[in-house]
């Protein structure tokens, strides 16, 4: 099978860079699997868990906090706010994110449109929150 | 005239202090190191982040479907300035070389008859601009306690700059820190955050008609706050670099500095020392002669 080049960064390092075969991406739309030849496709993601499978098979996973990708017939970059190999996901992290987000959402002063933000925000986090569980 | 007594207090104090400094430039050198690879790490995301932008901002163009933030909102009467220097002294003349820049800024505006607001990252630029703008200062970001900058802290100050710009707390929004050159080198510069300066660098074509997912315009509100903290994190860690850098150096001059006083002193002190020596074997000779 065909592979290309994957590569995910966050703001403080390149975490990955390898030829994979076939990658799936939490997008705000829906998970969608990029594979090699993928049209040239631009996507923000929401928080969840990005599957990797190399080019040799191997699977590894990835806790991602929002961020965007940038796909290419020859290769996907994944810009991630933050990203964590999953097996070692803090989960406390994500619970304190969950709190944070609330805090943010009991405060009046926003706007409509930022409470639904956040809104959508934490329904997100606590769905990936119930999908670590079952690891 | 000091005596041999004063002289030997003092080389001792002079030695204990050149310790201190030597300890200290060490010190500098290796988190020098850790922040040059921080910054190195730091740079494909920024990179990346900057190729997307440029890209996506050429498909929306610049119709009315720009978010504010790129666009501004068409005034430039209030100036934020976000003044980010060292949490420490110590470090040459980078702290100051900072607020320096950032003073004569202000100036300017100020006789322009622009409104000014300053946020000030770190305590060193701060101490400095509180004596001449106090009633400018409307925050200042504390990092003292961090140990090790990460994405966060940026992403606070971030989400700071554009929740004022939001309530309408200013027009314009500029940046300032210190560019890390070289170890020796760093040179005060400026940032405009808001309204983003659209990316000048020739992007390469890929030749590829993007698909948006949601729609370029989406993104692209979602991206820019994104890159108001990639921007203010980059500062940060530049920042960190090139303090250590100064510090380094700083610390290099003093010990040398105080080396070269170690051997004038001990020069003098040896000298008085003879002198001293000769005066006794004098009064011993004359004294056995007038016997």
């Amino acid at each position: 099978m065909a592979d290309f080049n994957f590569e995910l960064v966050s703001p403080e390092r390149l975490l990955l860079s390898e030829r994979v075969s076939e990658v799936v991406i939490p997008a705000t739309e829906g998970e969608m699997t990029v594979m090699a030849n993928h049209a040239p496709t631009m996507t923000t993601i929401k928080p969840g868990v990005v599957t990797v499978k190399a080019a040799d098979g191997k699977v590894s996973r990835y806790v991602v906090f929002g961020g965007f990708a940038d796909i290419l017939p020859t290769g996907c970059t994944l810009l991630a706010e933050s990203a964590v190999p999953a097996e070692e996901v803090d989960r406390t992290l994500i619970e304190k994110r969950i709190e944070a987000a609330k805090l943010e959402l009991d405060d009046i002063a926003h706007s409509d449109e930022q409470r639904t933000r956040v809104e959508t925000f934490l329904t997100e986090l606590t769905q990936l929150n119930g999908i670590l569980v079952a690891f | 005239m000091p005596s041999l007594k004063d002289l030997k207090n003092r080389i001792a104090s002079v030695k204990a202090t050149q310790k201190i400094t030597k300890a200290m430039k060490m010190v500098a050198a290796a988190k020098l190191r850790r922040a040059q690879e921080a910054a190195e790490a730091a740079r494909p995301y920024s990179q990346r982040m900057s190729a997307v932008l440029s890209n996506i901002a050429q498909a929306v163009g610049s119709d009315d479907s720009a978010p504010r933030l790129m666009t501004g909102n068409g005034r430039d009467q209030t100036h934020l300035l976000v003044v980010c220097t060292a949490e420490r002294g110590l470090c040459g003349g980078f702290n100051s070389q900072i607020a320096r820049f950032a003073r004569d800024h202000v100036r300017k505006l100020l006789a322009e008859g622009k409104t000014v607001k300053i946020i000030c990252v770190g305590k060193k630029g701060f101490d400095i601009l509180r004596r001449e703008f106090a009633s400018l200062i409307i925050e200042r970001v504390d990092l003292r306690e961090v140990k090790k900058i990460g994405f966060e802290n940026a992403d606070q100050i971030g989400k700071k700059i554009i929740g004022l710009f939001e309530k309408d707390e200013f027009d314009v929004c500029t940046l300032f820190y210190s560019e890390f050159k070289s170890v020796i080198s760093q040179v005060p510069t400026t940032l405009q955050l808001i309204p983003a300066a659209a990316p000048v660098e020739a992007v390469a074509d890929t030749g590829a008609i993007y698909e948006y997912e949601p729609d370029a315009g989406e993104i692209l509100s979602d991206l820019i706050p994104r890159n108001i903290s990639v921007q203010v994190f980059r500062a940060l860690l530049e920042n960190v670099a090139g303090e250590m850098g100064a510090k380094m150096s700083a610390m290099d001059n003093a010990t040398r500095n105080a080396g070269e006083m170690i051997n004038k002193l001990t020069l003098s002190y040896n000298r008085q020392r003879q002198a001293q020596i000769t005066k006794e074997l004098i009064e011993i000779i004359s004294g056995a002669e007038a016997l």
